[in-house]
C-alpha cells in the first residue's frame, strides 16, 4: 500500500515538474526552484519536530521567505538574485538549529516511504490544479519570453502572469521536498526541461517529452530505490542525468 | 458647414494631445499633439534619440505618459517592435504554426497569410522555426503575423531593421500593398526617405517635439531636413 502510494506521489510530481519546468527553463529560470526548496527548510524542521506535514511547513516557510526578501527589495538597492541568496541560506542555517538530525536525510534528499494517503491526495489535487492553472497562461508566458512588446499584441498581463506562476513554482517545489528534498529541488524541474529541449523541435513535444521524463524517471528512480535501499530522491535525479547524456547524442537543431 | 466637421471628426482613429514622456530623468516626448485619420500611410521619422520609438510605445499603451492618447473605441492595433530578431525565437522550440496559433487562428488561414507575404508553403513552412528563416523571410513572417487578425491600425517600428536593400524595398511594397487593400492606417517609423516620399500620405519628424506635419512632399523641404536632421541631407526627390 505505502509503495502504491508512492508510485502515484511521484509520478504526479515528476509530471508536473517536468511541465512547469519546460517554462522554467525557457524563461532562464530553472535555477530559481534551488533557492525556493532551500527556503523550504526552517519549515519542514519545524514540521518535523512539532510532527506536522512537511508540505505545509515548507510552503509556509518558502512564502515567508518570499515575503522577506520582497520587503528586503524594497528597502535595498541590491539585486534580487543577491538577496535571494542571502535569504535562502540564512534560512537553511536556520533550519538547522532545530533540525533533529534523525531527520536530516529526509529534510535534505526526501523520503518517498514516509508519504502517506493524505499527502497522496493533496500532491494529485495540487498538481491537478497547477497543471490547468499553467495550461491556460502557458502560450502567454511563452511568447512573453520571446517578446514582451509582441505578448502585448494579445493583452497578456505579463504582471499578473509572472506572480501566478511564481505561486506555482512555490507550490511544486514545496511539494518535490517530501520526495526529492530540499537539495535537489532544481534538478527535479530542470533536467526534464532541458532533456526535452535536446529532443524536441516544436513546442507540443517540448511540453510532452518534459512531462514524460519527468514522470519516467520518477517511477524507474523509485524502483531502483527500492531495490536497493538507496534513497529515492537521488536515484530519481541520477536517472535523469543518464536520460539526460542520452539526450545529448540525439540534439535537435 | 457642421455636418462637413462632423465627418471630419468621424475620420479621426488616433488623437494625441499634450504628449510628454518622460523615462528615468529625461523627458523624451515634449508636449507632442497631432490627429491621425482613418486610412492615413503616417511615417515618422527624426534623428536617432528623437522619441520616435517611445511615442509608438506610448501610443501602444505600454509606456507611462502624461497627456491624451485617444484611440477610437474598439479599434484594433498591431505593433511590430523594432530589433526583433531570430535569437528571440532561438531559446524557444517553437514552429511558426504554434507561433501562429497564438493568435487563435485557423491553419488555412495561416498558411494564405504567409503567401500573401510571399513565403511559400514548400520544406514544411509551417514546421519550421521562425530562427530558421533567413533575415528577409523572418522579416515577412512577421509582418504576415501582425496582420492575421485583421487589425485596424498597424504601428511599425522599422520594420527592415537588418535586411539588404533588395528586401527592405519588397517589405515596404508588401505593406504599401496591404494599406491599399485593406484600408489600414498605418504609424510607421523609418529612416528611408524614399519610402517617406513614396508611400506615405502624411509625414511626421519629430525631435522631441513636433517638428513639422504634413503631406511629405510639401513639407520636407531640404531645408527643414536639414532642420531635422543637423546636417546637410542630400535628397534628390524623386518622381513615382
Amino acid at each position: 500500500m505505502q509503495f502504491i502510494l508512492s508510485v502515484i506521489t511521484v509520478v504526479f510530481i515528476g509530471g508536473i515538474a517536468g511541465y512547469l519546468g519546460s517554462l522554467m527553463l525557457t524563461k532562464r529560470m530553472a535555477l530559481v526552484a534551488g533557492p525556493i526548496g532551500h527556503l523550504a527548510l526552517p519549515g519542514v524542521a519545524l514540521a518535523l519536530v512539532y510532527n506536522f506535514n512537511i508540505f505545509f511547513g515548507a510552503l509556509f516557510s518558502i512564502g515567508v521567505g518570499a515575503l522577506i526578501i520582497w520587503l528586503f527589495s524594497l528597502r535595498s538597492k541590491i539585486p534580487m538574485e543577491a538577496l535571494t541568496a542571502i535569504v535562502f541560506a540564512s534560512g537553511v542555517a536556520l533550519g538547522f538549529l532545530f533540525l533533529p538530525l534523525s531527520h536530516a536525510e529526509e529534510a535534505l534528499i526526501g523520503d518517498v516511504n514516509q508519504i502517506t494517503m493524505f499527502d497522496t491526495v493533496l500532491t494529485v489535487f495540487l498538481s491537478l490544479t497547477v497543471f490547468f492553472v499553467i495550461k491556460k497562461i502557458y502560450n502567454n508566458l511563452i511568447l512573453s519570453e520571446i517578446s514582451e512588446e509582441l505578448a502585448a499584441n494579445l493583452n497578456v498581463d505579463v504582471k499578473r502572469y509572472n506572480l501566478i506562476y511564481l505561486v506555482t513554482i512555490a507550490v511544486i517545489a514545496a511539494m518535490e521536498v517530501k520526495i526529492v528534498g530540499i537539495l535537489l529541488t532544481a534538478a527535479l524541474v530542470a533536467i526534464p526541461a532541458a532533456i526535452s529541449r535536446n529532443l524536441s523541435k516544436n513546442l507540443n513535444q517540448y511540453v510532452y517529452i518534459a512531462i514524460f521524463s519527468g514522470i519516467i524517471s520518477s517511477i524507474i528512480g523509485l524502483f531502483l530505490s527500492k531495490i536497493t535501499g538507496i534513497p529515492t530522491g537521488p536515484l530519481i535525479i541520477l536517472t535523469l542525468f543518464v536520460f539526460f547524456l542520452i539526450s545529448l547524442i540525439f540534439v535537435k537543431k | 458647414m457642421i455636418k462637413n466637421k462632423k465627418d471630419e471628426k468621424d475620420k479621426i482613429i488616433l488623437n494625441v494631445e499634450d504628449l510628454n514622456v518622460i523615462l528615468g530623468n529625461e523627458r523624451i516626448i515634449e508636449n507632442l499633439s497631432f490627429k491621425v485619420k482613418k486610412g492615413e500611410f503616417l511615417t515618422i521619422i527624426g534623428p536617432n534619440g528623437s522619441g520616435k520609438t517611445t511615442l509608438l510605445r506610448a501610443l501602444f499603451g505600454i509606456l507611462p505618459y502624461e497627456g491624451k492618447v485617444e484611440w477610437r473605441k474598439n479599434v484594433k492595433i498591431s505593433y511590430l517592435p523594432q530589433r526583433l530578431s531570430k535569437k528571440d525565437f532561438s531559446y524557444v522550440p517553437i514552429s511558426i504554426k504554434e507561433f501562429f496559433k497564438f493568435k487563435n487562428v485557423l491553419d488555412e488561414d495561416i498558411l494564405n497569410m504567409l503567401n500573401s507575404v510571399g513565403l511559400e508553403n514548400s520544406n514544411n513552412l509551417l514546421d519550421m522555426n521562425p530562427d530558421e528563416l533567413s533575415g528577409g523571410q523572418f522579416q515577412r513572417m512577421l509582418v504576415a503575423w501582425s496582420l492575421i487578425d485583421n487589425p485596424d491600425v498597424l504601428l511599425f517600428d522599422e520594420p527592415t531593421t537588418g535586411i539588404d536593400i533588395g528586401g527592405e524595398k519588397t517589405i515596404y511594397e508588401l505593406l504599401y500593398k496591404f494599406w491599399k487593400d485593406r484600408n489600414l492606417t498605418i504609424l510607421l517609423i523609418t529612416h528611408d526617405l524614399n519610402i517617406v516620399f513614396a508611400y506615405s500620405t502624411n509625414c511626421l519628424c519629430l525631435h522631441k517635439e513636433k517638428k513639422c506635419y504634413g503631406p511629405p512632399k510639401e513639407i520636407l523641404t531640404p531645408e527643414r531636413l536639414q532642420e531635422i536632421y543637423g546636417t546637410k541631407i542630400k535628397f534628390y526627390k524623386h518622381t513615382h
